[in-house]
């Protein structure tokens, strides 16, 4: 009931003295926003300009003599790179296998935790425990102990089984890959849509139940429209870790074998460290920026539209 | 009778979602308290007597496993305290006095999100060189507060909006300054969410390891330091990597158990109400 | 707030000065993480005793974040680091970009013509030497006598390729954790292209002929894939896209594989009963070759450079001549054993009777560091120097990006013709990116 309230209060629209106020405000209120903004806006502009500036730049650290400008001949180079275009290819996959399998299982996983059964709070928090985990010892576990093709754990069990071990990393890398990442942020969707299901209306539901709908009606036309939100909010946030999901695929598969797990962020680590090609990983960078924002515009007046929506409902 | 009874089979099968989730953590904490010939053997050895051997070497690896801890714990607190006092006054001023451009800032924040730490490595080191940040606990907590700052301004700015306006204008109207507004009446009741953002900006922090690696040597090496040392062209070193691993996520697990009620409920952004 | 910013601004500041003005001198020595490197960190106190006012701090990495981070900052001006470890590749690279200060003043007791020759010219450009040599390795092929015996086979002294892959069918018995052959399949420059290129140049190839014009699609490379592959999917070990050379070890001295082509430094490690299970049945033999001797067997080192940027050069240079001494060596020996020493760096160390009874295989090592000839790598001529890398720059990035399609090849991704393309392809792109292409 109160949300209401408040929904009204903060809309833009507002009411008249709510726009006395923020008047009246105006200098301090600016102020306030100051040093966040210019903390960000210097950490942005000014890599991103030198990024930008590099791009055009024949620059290579391991050839200090032949510095100069390059036009759009990094550019150039990118686009008619084979690899390059593999990884954006990858980095889509990556992005959406994962989110596909995170937001799926993580809203299964919330449906079965928000069921009371003996021991619900340690299972819960045994099951959330992998997104604490750093991404680098992530990798590590399960390149070493689990995915290894003769002394993983794996491997073991498909043995014991009768079935051949299968080499993960060289057969499957890019599926071995969203399983580590998925099993990363799984916990976190989890954790979010079952808070999010917690909080559902009960006396909707109730209804519901007293017209006689079953459980998947009661899931399809209640459960699944109360999440909507929630649900923009975890595919927003797990987008950016997945763009730019780098140290899984670097302690594990190097971006390979071949370039099947080369993805935009590792693209640009390989040009930078092992071709020293700071003129064309910086075009790369720029690439991946743009990318990027293409995402952000997306996701974000999604998810900003629906929060303004939730607000006005 | 018939709901006992799905009780159970849910407990069944809740019990055995946990467990494998929890499986490959478990797997290394066992593998830690192995000796390295048992760690590796094609048939894995589930019954073994445990070893402190390998816990002894992480601890003693490098400059010590104290000194690294310690310097994760101080970049990402302070780096938390610190994206905390810079999202909180811009999160109120969005907040309560929102204007036509807030919408933009928020997005136009949340999009610096989405650049690639590989792609601004250069210029960032460079720059850091020529102010020497290099190896500065100082340069580590600016970088991670620019990581997590975008996350944590949205985050508070959710919290604060729900924060009935009516508060902030009876504050107004009894003449309160903003200052007075922001730290006597709208911080008290945005607490549990400004927490749970430190939460979760901290444990982003200990966990970054690509800016840890790169920007430091010795005197501000953190864990993801300490980590790397253990992985080595020559030579499997699987249980001391696992105890130094154990050693490493181990706070930062504890931390999330303990706070994963809080935590969660700032990151719906107040979606949840 | 914005003075905030500026007062945290001086803070950082004032903590960068009080931590470069230590009270007595602090060097800081960056170096990968082998064991040889470990046992040199517990050896410091020893220089430290010889040397009280200087302080050692190490920045300890694996091989591709040391080298990532060494690179950006002595490329960026350098001085974060007085000692680095530098192999025999960027060595004469980086003297020419005028990077490392030259070796030219050691005193007489270091005993420069003690050094390998071979091992001495890998780290010299221009005829001056700017790196000293902390160890040095080729490689040869090990082999497990037992099996061998069983199967009614021998091991000559150098086989060929051809003998190898009778050998590996021979030995190959997976039901009983034993397989045929064990290479490196784990992509990178200085994994699976470091044992490929030596394979490559044995069975006649070459990366560039006189023009360097990239012959990656040739008959030779043709051949030594089609083996490799063929080695690895019928006689080889389950994944071996992830077998670099520790992995590659810990398979053999487990006892799993039959025969097995690694760098020379593995010798102590498989001959140790602590380590392996098949420290008895251990035999040794030189790197196979097929068409050709040249360029069979690599040579790799890992040596200690002050680079000009060094913030304390006279300390750090008095810590490499230290660390790569004769007398380091002995005192290893002493506090350790024999079998711990820095290998193929010196030729007192293999003229030492303790060496020779520590290490049964020593001469054989001797003989396979001393025969690698990098003015000397292929059977035909090439503009470069180098057996299982060339020295150019652009090295690095190819034999990373073959490395990777030589491991898509092995995983049955990609087929060898179109592999080879592939690198082809690459290698000819960047070549021309980089102004060789006339």
């Amino acid at each position: 009931m109160t949300s209401e309230v408040t929904a009204k209060g903060t809309g833009t629209a507002g009411s008249a003295s709510g726009q006395g106020a923020s008047r009246r405000r105006r200098a301090p209120v600016k102020r306030l926003m100051a040093p966040a903004v210019i903390f960000l806006l210097v950490w942005m502009i000014v890599p991103l300009g030198m990024t930008i500036y590099y791009s055009f730049q024949n620059y290579n650290l391991m050839m200090p003599m032949m510095r100069g400008f390059a036009g759009i001949g990094n550019y150039a180079i990118l686009l008619t790179d084979a690899t390059f275009w593999d990884a954006l290819g990858n980095t889509l996959v990556l992005v959406v296998a994962c989110l596909a399998v995170t937001v799926g299982l993580g809203l299964l996983l919330a449906l079965l935790f928000n069921a009371t059964f003996i021991g619900r709070g340690v299972a819960r928090t045994l099951a959330i425990s992998p997104f604490f985990v750093m991404p680098v010892v992530t990798g590590l576990i399960w390149k070493n102990m689990l995915f290894h093709p003769v002394y993983g754990l794996i491997s073991w069990a498909m043995r014991s089984l009768g079935l051949e071990p299968i080499d993960w990393l060289a057969h499957h890398p890019m599926l071995s890959i969203i399983i580590m990442i998925s099993w990363e942020w799984t916990p976190f969707a989890l954790l979010i849509l079952l808070t999010g299901l917690q909080s559902l209306p009960e006396d909707q539901i109730e209804a519901v139940r007293l017209d006689g709908a079953n459980r998947w009606q009661e899931f399809r036309h209640i459960v699944i429209p109360h999440l909507g939100q929630v649900l923009y909010v975890v595919v927003m946030l797990e987008s950016i870790f997945f763009l730019t999901s780098f140290a899984e695929i670097y302690a594990t598969t190097s971006g390979g074998p071949g370039t099947a797990t080369t993805n935009l962020p590792y693209y640009i680590y390989l040009n930078a460290f092992f071709q020293y090609d700071i003129g064309l990983s910086s075009a790369a960078a720029i690439g991946a920026v743009i990318l990027a924002n293409i995402f952000a515009i997306f996701l974000i007046r999604f998810v900003a539209g629906n929060l303004n929506a939730g607000s006005a409902r | 009778m018939n709901a006992q009874r799905s009780n159970i089979g849910l407990a069944v099968v809740g019990w055995l979602v946990a467990l494998i989730m929890f499986f490959p953590i478990l797997w290394m904490v066992l593998t830690a308290f192995k000796t390295e010939q048992t760690a590796f053997s094609t048939t894995p050895e589930f019954l073994f007597s445990p070893t402190l051997e390998s816990f002894r070497t992480a601890l003693a690896q490098g400059a010590g496993y104290w000194h690294y801890a310690f310097n994760s714990f101080f970049t990402a607190m302070v780096s938390t305290l610190l994206g905390l006092a810079l999202a909180v006054p811009a999160a109120f001023a969005m907040a309560f006095y929102p204007s036509k451009r807030t919408d933009f800032t928020l997005v136009w924040m949340v999009s610096t999100k989405f650049i690639p730490a590989v792609g601004v490595l250069i210029p960032i080191f460079l720059i850091y060189k020529s102010l020497g940040l290099i190896d500065n606990d100082w340069g580590l907590i600016m970088l991670f507060t620019a990581m997590n700052l975008p996350i944590m301004v949205w985050m508070v700015y959710s919290y604060f909006r729900d924060v009935p306006k009516d508060i902030v204008e009876a504050a107004d109207i009894d003449g309160a300054s903003t200052m007075q507004t922001m730290f006597r009446v709208i911080l008290p009741l945005a607490l549990p969410g400004l927490a749970s953002t430190g939460l979760l900006a901290l444990i982003l922090a200990w966990n970054e390891s690509f800016w840890s690696l790169t920007m430091t040597d010795h005197n501000a090496a953190t864990l993801a330091v300490f980590i790397a040392s253990f992985k080595s062209a020559e030579g499997l070193f699987w249980a001391k990597m696992s105890a130094a691993s154990v050693l490493t996520v181990t706070p930062i697990v504890v931390l999330g158990w303990f706070a994963q009620r809080q935590m969660v409920r700032g990151l719906t952004f107040g979606a949840v109400k | 707030m914005r003075w905030g910013a500026v007062i945290i601004g001086a803070g950082v500041a004032g903590l960068g000065l009080a931590t470069s003005a230590g009270a007595a001198t602090t060097i800081t020595v960056a170096t990968v993480n082998n064991p040889d490197m470990v046992t040199m960190q517990k050896m410091t106190d020893e220089f430290t005793k010889a040397h009280p006012d200087v302080k050692v701090n190490y920045v300890t990495l694996p091989e591709n974040e040391l080298r990532q981070k060494i690179t950006t900052d002595i490329a960026s001006g350098g001085g974060q680091y007085d000692v680095i470890t530098v192999s025999n590749y960027e060595t004469p690279i980086w003297a020419k970009n005028g990077w490392l200060k030259p070796m030219d003043n050691l005193p007489d007791d270091y005993q420069v013509d003690d050094l390998l020759p071979t091992v001495r010219q890998g780290l010299s450009y221009d005829g001056t030497l700017y790196a000293l040599p902390f160890y040095a390795e080729s490689s040869m092929t090990y082999y497990r006598k037992d099996l061998f015996k069983k199967a009614g086979i021998e091991m000559p002294d150098r086989p060929t390729w051809d003998q190898m892959k009778a050998f590996a069918q021979k030995l190959h018995d997976p039901s009983n954790g034993v397989y045929g052959i064990c290479l490196r399949g784990l992509p990178g420059w200085g994994q699976n292209m470091a044992f490929f290129d030596t394979m490559v140049n044995s069975y006649g190839g070459r990366w560039f002929d006189m023009e360097w014009k990239p012959q990656l699609t040739s008959e030779a490379w043709h051949k030594a894939a089609s083996d490799y592959k063929m080695l690895m999917n019928k006689y080889g070990p389950p994944g071996v896209t992830s077998n670099g050379f520790t992995e590659s070890e810990t398979l053999f001295a487990n006892g799993q594989c039959g025969m097995w082509v690694d760098s020379t430094v593995a010798a102590g490690y498989v001959s140790d009963p602590d380590n392996s299970k098949v420290a008895d049945s251990v035999g040794f033999a030189q790197a196979p070759y097929q068409t050709t001797k040249n360029g069979a067997n690599w040579l790799y080192s890992w040596a200690l450079a002050v680079p000009k940027s060094a913030p304390h050069s006279d300390a750090a240079q008095a810590f490499v001549d230290w660390a790569t001494s004769k007398q380091y060596i002995q005192s290893v020996a002493e506090k350790k054993d024999w079998l711990a020493v820095p290998p193929g760096t010196r030729q007192s160390t293999y003229d030492s009777e303790g060496y020779q009874q520590a290490a049964p295989f020593s001469s054989l090592v001797r003989t396979a560091i001393s025969s690698a000839d990098p003015e000397n790598p292929t059977a035909d001529p090439v503009p470069y120097t180098g057996i299982q890398f060339i020295s150019i720059p652009q090295f690095q990035a190819i034999g990373t990006r073959v490395g990777q399609i030589m491991a898509g090849v092995l995983a049955g991704q990609t087929s060898v013709d179109q592999g080879l393309n592939q690198a082809q392809q690459f290698t000819a792109r960047l070549m021309k990116q980089s102004g060789y292409d006339k």
